[in-house]
């Protein structure tokens, strides 16, 4: 790899090192000059975002997800350089509902595809990319879903609702959920992105998350913010009132994902990309957990306040009583007998 | 029984675990398994006399030599009351609500206090309270501090085993007092689909062969269900389902959990058999189509036919309210002679006697895997699973005394 050029439609905040940078919108035909005139060879994907917040709203979002895809990927059709693509997708083509499998696999197909929203972003975009490998098949394609991404810097929709001081729910309901780091998720587009090591395979579609799940009530438990629980026709008003008043994106696939939650299979990720990621889902939320800052019922407290508890009861007698023989528990009850 | 045709059938050979010919009170409590520990005994008197209280297991197995130990039994019968609400109930506060912080008294008095609680606790409960407690507090710390594992289910495998089950466990022994025969035709490692008939309005019947199958097995094992949609539509049951283990009856979720090594239980019958009228009691209905034998010929496990005998008269299900099922997004609207009649009260299930019994395992890897795609041997398996169900169905009620002892 010698060069990696970064083009997005607003200027980087963070310098981006020896990486250089062209202030292109993917919408745009000019992303196929950039390709040409660069002689590109590795595509990476990774504007099928989720977050309408800031400029625009939805109709913006949708438009950069699915008309910013095709221009790129007409673009990538058009040069003949490229060799491999690499999008990042979302585990939220799956949708959440009550009737499909607890456990998705890659191959399999949600009951009812996504409504609206980001995850039918993903959906259509997945479609195009899937066009595209069938027009070029010398391209390697690969697709990441990604499960919720969480680091230290946060900005996804769910990371913002564990900012929240108290967690609305879903009254009666307790999702699972998967969560990957912002670490694993760039070292899978790295390796990715570069030559398949010996005996795995780069190119498909593959499912990206931590190993082991987390409930809703656990994570709200260790991040120490309480939940509180609402009815379901009340918590898509507070969505709405949450989504105009900006405090976070509490969209409808949002609300679905925790009622029903999500869990995907990752074998495909482990055994054929080779990939194990560096944390699991709950070293994942530990991470996150940490970048926060205390909720209204820290663990460690309550952990405190049960354990002065337990001291109360008395240790030689706890003791004593562990190693309890027959005749012990006898002479108990002999002097129940007399009491009662 | 009713006018359900009897056919006549060989004594089976295998011994009645559990049962002595004379079902006397004592011969229950007898062969039973031996950790009964924090077993609460019956609510309103509904158990036989000698309703097992934790120390006694041994004792009540044995023939009644002189008047003493009946008159401790009495004894025990008191005391027992105070000490089982303390095993069953400590944990249950450290459910999902469960998130305040405890009342912490300060250091000054907390020698005071903790003496004082010991005397009274020490007076009211028997030994190894403190045990109990320093259990239930440990408990009650990695809930609230949510360091607790769940699978990729949601199958919690702690929450089931220390207040789940101890929910259900008075149900099972005690109102319900199900006998179990032929436990041990489920494997002791390894996955096994148990296949069993499903009746009685409401899944109490899947419920309590979970409690059969962790309680008496000796690997206690955990049964996982394969449970309608219906089930995960509906808040907090789906919250409760998942928690307890069970998941939706698909090929994926079941294929998942037999080739992780599980015993799965599924009921072929689904609300067919659940809300079928009670004069169509015992008489298996249509099992789907044989999807389960499929999936149990895919992962090549054994499968066990189990029976289940009582759990059709618990709600005595005589009409159907079908516009009101329709209304409410039911399968079914059961109308029973106490229901909707009485109100909540009418939602009591009757205390029948229940006989659970396991069948010989089919063994399923003599065929390929590619058998699964064969309809005539997946027809063919269906029916012969389904035929041993009936069949020991109709044994077993030949046997039955009545339907309540």
């Amino acid at each position: 790899m010698s060069r990696v050029i970064g083009v997005d439609a607003i200027l980087p905040e963070h310098p981006l090192g020896r990486a250089e940078f062209v202030h292109v919108d993917i919408r745009h035909p000019v992303i196929g000059k950039v390709l040409a005139e660069n002689a590109v060879d590795t595509v990476v994907h990774m504007d099928v975002s989720g977050t309408p917040l800031g400029s625009g709203g939805r109709a913006a979002v949708k438009e950069t997800n699915v008309i910013g895809t095709m221009q790129l990927l007409g673009a990538c059709q058009k040069a003949p350089t490229v060799r491999r693509l690499v999008v990042k997708s979302t585990t939220s083509v799956y949708g959440s509902a009550a009737r499909d499998p607890a456990v998705f696999g890659e191959t399999m197909l949600p009951k009812a595809l996504p409504s609206g929203g980001f995850a039918k972003d993903a959906c259509e975009v997945e479609g195009y990319v899937r066009g595209f490998a069938r027009r070029r098949p010398d391209v390697a394609v690969a697709v990441l879903r990604f499960a919720n991404i969480l680091g230290t810097a946060g900005g996804t929709p769910l990371a913002d609702y564990f900012s929240l001081p108290v967690l609305p729910s879903v009254l009666g309901y307790d999702p699972r959920l998967q969560f990957v780091h912002e670490d694993d998720a760039i070292d899978v587009l790295r390796l990715c992105s570069l030559e398949p090591r010996r005996g795995t395979l780069n190119s498909g579609t593959f499912n990206i998350a931590g190993a082991g799940v987390l409930l809703l009530s656990q994570c709200a438990r260790r991040l120490g913010r309480p939940t509180v629980p609402i009815l379901p026709p009340a918590i898509t008003w507070l969505g709405q009132l949450m989504r105009a008043t900006q405090v976070t994106d509490f969209s409808k696939e949002q609300i679905r994902l925790l009622t029903h939650g999500r869990v995907v299979d990752t074998t495909q990720m482990r055994e054929t990309l080779g990939f194990a990621p560096c944390y699991s889902t709950a070293e994942a939320f530990d991470d996150f957990v940490r970048g926060r800052g205390p909720g209204l019922l820290p663990p460690q407290r309550l952990a405190e306040a049960v354990d002065r508890v337990a001291g109360l009861i008395p240790q030689d007698r706890a003791a004593d009583h562990s190693g309890a023989s027959p005749s012990g528990s006898a002479r108990t009850r002999e002097e129940h007998t007399r009491h009662g | 029984m009713a006018d359900a045709k009897v056919i006549p059938f060989d004594e089976d050979g295998r011994g009645r675990r559990g049962r002595t010919p004379s079902r006397g009170a004592a011969g229950r409590g007898g062969g039973r398994h031996g950790d009964r520990r924090g077993v609460t005994p019956s609510r309103g008197g509904a158990a036989p006399l000698g309703s097992v209280a934790p120390d006694e297991g041994a004792l009540a197995g044995l023939p009644v030599a002189d008047p003493s130990p009946a008159a401790e039994a009495a004894a025990e019968a008191e005391r027992v009351p105070d000490s089982a609400p303390d095993a069953a109930a400590e944990p249950s506060d450290a459910d999902p609500s469960a998130t305040e912080p405890e009342p912490t008294p300060g250091p000054g008095p907390a020698d005071a206090l903790s003496t004082v609680l010991g005397e009274v606790a020490g007076r009211l409960l028997d030994g190894g309270w403190e045990r109990r407690a320093a259990h239930g507090l440990a408990f009650l710390r990695r809930r609230l501090t949510g360091e607790y594992q769940v699978d990729e289910f949601g199958y919690d495998r702690e929450l089931t085993e220390q207040v789940l089950m101890s929910v259900m466990r008075p149900l099972f022994n005690d109102y319900f007092r199900v006998d179990v025969v032929g436990i041990e035709n489920i494997p002791a490692t390894g996955g096994a689909l148990v296949v069993a008939n499903h009746s009685g309005t409401l899944p109490l019947d899947a419920l309590m062969t979970q409690v059969a199958v962790h309680d008496l097995h000796p690997e206690r094992r955990h049964l996982r269900l394969l449970a309608a949609d219906l089930v995960f539509m509906l808040p907090v049951v789906n919250e409760l389902a998942r928690k307890a283990g069970h998941t939706l009856a698909c090929t994926e979720d079941a294929q998942r959990l037999l080739e992780q090594g599980e015993v799965v239980g599924v009921m072929p019958e689904g609300f067919k058999g659940l809300g079928k009228p009670f004069s169509e009691r015992y008489k298996l209905q249509r099992f789907g189509r044989g999807g389960f034998v499929s999936t149990a010929l895919r992962t090549q496990v054994p499968i066990v036919p189990c029976s289940i005998v009582g759990a059709e008269e618990i709600y005595p299900m005589v009409g159907n309210s079908r516009t009101l099922a329709r209304l409410l997004g039911l399968p079914y609207f059961p109308i029973t002679p106490f229901f909707p009649w009485l109100g909540p009260l009418g939602a009591v299930p009757l205390p029948t006697k229940w006989t659970i019994q396991f069948g010989e395992p089919i063994p399923t890897d003599g065929h390929p895997p590619e058998a699964a795609e064969d309809p005539m041997l997946v027809f063919n398996l269906t029916d012969q699973v389904r035929e041993t169900i009936q069949h020991t169905l109709y044994q077993l009620l030949v046997k039955r005394r009545s339907v309540f002892f």
